[in-house]
């Protein structure tokens, strides 16, 4: 199977009893090791301690941890005022709230003023499930890649959830890490590579005709897709593009180049996020016909997240529907 | 903070004086940016920066020093003016005001102005700003402490009060705001636009102490200072009552000011071109009725 033997990805990946995990748990997981080693982070929450994982660091470091209550706007501002004092400042909210409700307060006092401030999305996309759209974040991405200053990140699993947010409590400066609550395949391991800003390699087959290019959990749907493809003889590039800001433009045209078509996969609008990323980077570099896999300019609904991912175009079968369309069009 | 004596308060008072004129000088160079406030608060930001801060102009990051975070961004004219008259760039440098390439940004920015505590423009944002750097303070066990500058337009945003309300939970008594009550704000006067009163009563429902003054008698604004750093239990807040546009006759109370600088100004009165020269004259005889005063 051509899964890129350096990803180091588990060995389970295709099996029935594959590990499941939500990334925000990787997040709690990372903050406390972040705080262990540093006694300069401090992580501040909105009301949602136990929701978005903050709540370890929160017993294991109290004099450390701030609770801001429902006011998320406060939450970016009096977070900004501990980055700029000296301090590696995370702040969890959902995604639809922060930076969905303090857009401008991070902009101005955390990205303009260079606040030492990490934002934490979690329950972004629509696989939030039942809550409904108005707490599935799906323009998270675009609102925070478009702001100067900030770097944009999203995990493909927990594992990489976890090494992402102990990665940026070392790295100065605003970023956003985006995170989802359901749980989803835990296909990556510890010694797969993650550096940040460089997309990686998750699949290679030998002639590939179209690379796929995906973030977050929606990666590992990108896997079934280029594993069914490959039975029909449909040889793909899997791209992990954990970094939408500053993004892999190398790598991502390094691949359009060879592959001649390309399929991004993302839980967001298609306007603004991954996809508009890879398409604003390929324009410049190399052009090349896109599908785009995601919310069709559309909000969600109530509903279990298996049945919203289908019902909105995000299963492997739209991945593969999507790749010979794409394949078409060259 | 050392005892206000009477030649030092004489000292203030004309240092005040000469500040506004530089606002005006400035203000006309750049032709844009607001006069108002800043004429309002010279009394305030010369006794901060020459009496009351912990500081040093020539070591800006200086990490035991007290802040000064301004929030309503606007009045940065005040601000840069104060800095320059006590030593932190060049008075020169004020030609510089809102042009291209200049460290004086036509609201503040932390990011090129040694000393500016934090980038602020955008209404309501300040306190809370404020309350983190307090808390990181407090973490770190240092005595500093942290004076917000305020508008009471900016209590509008709801912001403001999220800020106020966590000062309270954590009885953050190294805060202390300080906000201009000069009742106008761009759209006409405060209590038309959205009413604040009773204001006190609303900070200190919010769990301030809370201390109201006259912004232009230096005396007893350093008392509340003085009076504010020795409430241990809770944030303090002083309601400095001010007259916009301060010390010049045509601009006094009147929020068409608000966002204009001289010789741009409303025509009622004094035509556009002799706006600068006129306030000038008016500041100067002023000055001349301070030294014979004291």
């Amino acid at each position: 199977m051509p899964i890129y033997p350096s990803a180091n990805l588990s060995p389970k990946i295709f099996e029935n009893d594959l590990e499941q995990k939500p990334t925000r748990n990787g997040f709690g997981d990372g903050l406390v090791l972040a705080g262990d080693e540093n006694p300069n982070v401090v992580a501040l929450c909105a009301d949602l301690t136990e929701s978005t994982r903050i709540e370890a660091f929160a017993k294991k470091y109290p004099e450390r941890f701030f609770e801001i209550g429902v006011a998320e706007q406060n939450l970016a501002t009096v977070g900004s005022g501990f980055g700029v004092s000296g301090k590696v400042t995370f702040i969890s909210s959902y995604a639809t709230f922060s930076p969905g409700r303090n857009w401008e307060q991070i902009r101005t006092t955390i990205a303009y003023n260079n606040s030492n401030v990490k934002i934490i999305g979690s329950h972004a996309g629509i696989s939030v499930g039942p809550d409904g759209a108005t707490h599935q974040a799906i323009e998270d991405i675009a609102t925070m890649r478009v702001i100067a200053n900030m770097k944009v990140f999203v995990p493909a699993d927990m594992i990489e959830a976890k090494k992402v947010t102990i990665m940026a409590a070392k790295i100065w400066g605003p970023i956003y890490i985006r995170l989802g609550r359901e749980k989803t395949p835990v296909f990556t391991t510890d010694e797969t590579p993650y550096v940040p800003g460089k997309a990686e390699v998750f699949w290679m087959s030998k002639k590939p005709v179209c690379v796929i290019i995906g973030c977050g959990s929606l990666l590992y749907n990108a896997m079934l897709a280029a594993r069914e493809l490959e039975k029909e003889k449909i040889g793909t590039v899997v791209l992990n593009c954990h970094t939408i800001k500053p993004l892999d433009e190398k790598e991502i045209s390094k691949w359009a180049k060879k592959c001649g078509a390309v399929v991004t996969v993302e839980e967001h609008q298609v306007i603004g996020g991954l996809g508009g990323a890879v398409a604003e980077a390929l324009a410049k570099h190399a052009p090349t016909p896109i599908e785009f896999i995601g919310m069709q300019n559309t909000f969600g609904e109530s509903g279990l997240p298996s049945q919203l991912l289908e019902k909105y175009g995000m299963g492997a079968k739209d991945i593969i529907r999507a790749v010979r369309k794409v394949i078409r069009r060259k | 903070m050392e005892i206000l004596h009477e030649e030092k308060l004489k000292k203030l008072e004309v240092l005040a004086n000469e500040i506004r004129q530089t606002i005006i000088l400035t203000l006309a160079e750049a032709k844009s940016g607001h006069t108002a406030g800043p004429l309002g608060m010279a009394d305030i930001f010369t006794a901060m920066y020459f009496h009351v801060l912990k500081h040093d102009p020539n070591n800006p990051d200086w990490p035991e020093r007290d802040r000064l975070l301004l929030s309503n961004g606007h009045i940065c004219p005040v601000l840069y003016v104060t800095m320059a008259f006590a030593g932190y760039f060049p008075k020169a440098e004020l030609k510089t005001l809102r042009k291209i390439n200049t460290r004086l940004q036509g609201h503040p920015h932390r990011q090129v102005l040694p000393g500016i505590e934090s980038t602020s423009g955008p209404l309501g944002s300040g306190l809370s700003q404020t309350c983190g750097m307090a808390l990181a303070s407090r973490l770190d066990k240092k005595k500093n402490h942290f004076y917000c500058m305020m508008s009471d337009g900016e209590c509008d945003s709801g912001n403001t009060w999220e800020g106020a309300m966590l000062a309270g939970k954590y009885k953050l008594s190294n805060i202390t705001a300080i906000i201009d009550r000069n009742n106008i704000q761009i759209d006409g006067n405060t209590e038309n636009i959205m009413p604040l009163e009773p204001f006190r009563d609303k900070w200190e429902a919010f769990g301030w102490h809370t201390i109201e003054v006259n912004g232009h008698n230096i005396e007893q604004f350093v008392d509340a200072v003085y009076e504010a750093q020795a409430i241990y239990e809770k944030p303090t807040v002083i309601i400095a009552h001010t007259i916009p546009g301060k010390g010049v006759s045509f601009m006094e109370g009147d929020y068409r000011w608000h966002g204009t600088p001289p010789g741009e100004g409303p025509e009622n009165i004094v035509p556009k071109s002799e706006q600068a020269g006129r306030a000038l004259e008016e500041l100067q005889a002023l000055g001349r009725k301070i030294q014979s005063e004291h």
